[in-house]
């Protein structure tokens, strides 16, 4: 890999016109990481200095700081230049501490599990075999319905 | 190579990349590697509402492999020709 000259950096893919700028990392496992690329390489391996954590529960939002980071490149989904002049996140977001967002995020975890439980539980209430047995779409659909009012309960 | 080098030609044009997370984003493409790796500008992202992070983000490099479609306008392609480039890949391979 030859060293890019100081006017390809601007018009090439590699992400040396990102170098020791303030940075918004994408990993594949949905967790944002922020700040300043210091190395990379072929693979977008990238060398992360003054990193922290950005972790966004609804409003509430928290930054954890990590320190020096090397991550491997093919966690990396994208890599964003944040715009200093520009705001990183609405009005609206409030910052909490660590703590609080942990909490925020396990709220968040188990109310995902239950919708994803209660979907379950209403897939099994075949439409189609219903109406059938009903011999008439409405009776089902108001079977399906009681059904899955019942089921929430 | 193919691809690669029809991307190449579609440097400046407005795209939408739709990643294999589910974001989508809009902007001008500034350049692409034989990875496919793009460097967008410009970018705002589809439904910022849900991706509140990426507010102040207006250029970004995206890596390759987590892209799922790359959105072109209509007249952005020339059909035949990518066609027929096809045609002589599949001929020479």
């Amino acid at each position: 890999m030859s060293w890019a000259a100081p006017d390809d950096i601007f018009f090439s893919t590699s992400l040396a016109a990102y170098l020791d700028k303030k940075l918004l990392v994408l990993l594949r496992d949905g967790r944002k990481l922020m700040g300043l690329l210091r190395s990379f390489d072929q693979f977008a391996n990238a060398v992360i200095e003054e990193a922290y954590e950005r972790v966004i529960v609804g409003d509430l939002y928290c930054d954890i700081p990590l320190g020096l980071y090397i991550i491997r490149g093919e966690n990396v989904v994208l890599i964003g230049e944040l715009d200093v002049e520009k705001e990183e996140l609405p009005a609206q977001m409030v910052q909490v501490s660590e703590a609080e967002i942990k909490k925020a995020q396990k709220a968040e975890k188990e109310e995902m599990l239950l919708k994803g439980l209660m979907r379950k539980r209403m897939e099994f209430l075949d439409l189609d075999k219903l109406a059938i047995l009903f011999e008439d779409r409405e009776v089902a659909e108001l079977y399906k319905v009681i059904m899955c009012v019942c089921v929430c309960v | 190579m193919l691809f690669f080098s029809y991307f190449k030609d579609l440097v400046g044009q407005e795209v939408t990349v739709e990643l294999k997370n589910d974001l989508a984003i809009r902007g001008t493409l500034h350049s692409v590697d034989q990875y496919l790796n793009i460097k967008l500008e410009n970018t705002r992202v589809v439904d910022q509402d849900k991706f509140p992070h990426m507010l102040s983000v207006r250029n970004c490099f995206i890596r390759g492999s987590v892209v799922r479609y790359v959105q072109l306008p209509p007249d952005g392609v020339d059909v035949d020709l990518l066609h027929d480039a096809a045609r002589r890949e599949a001929r020479g391979a």
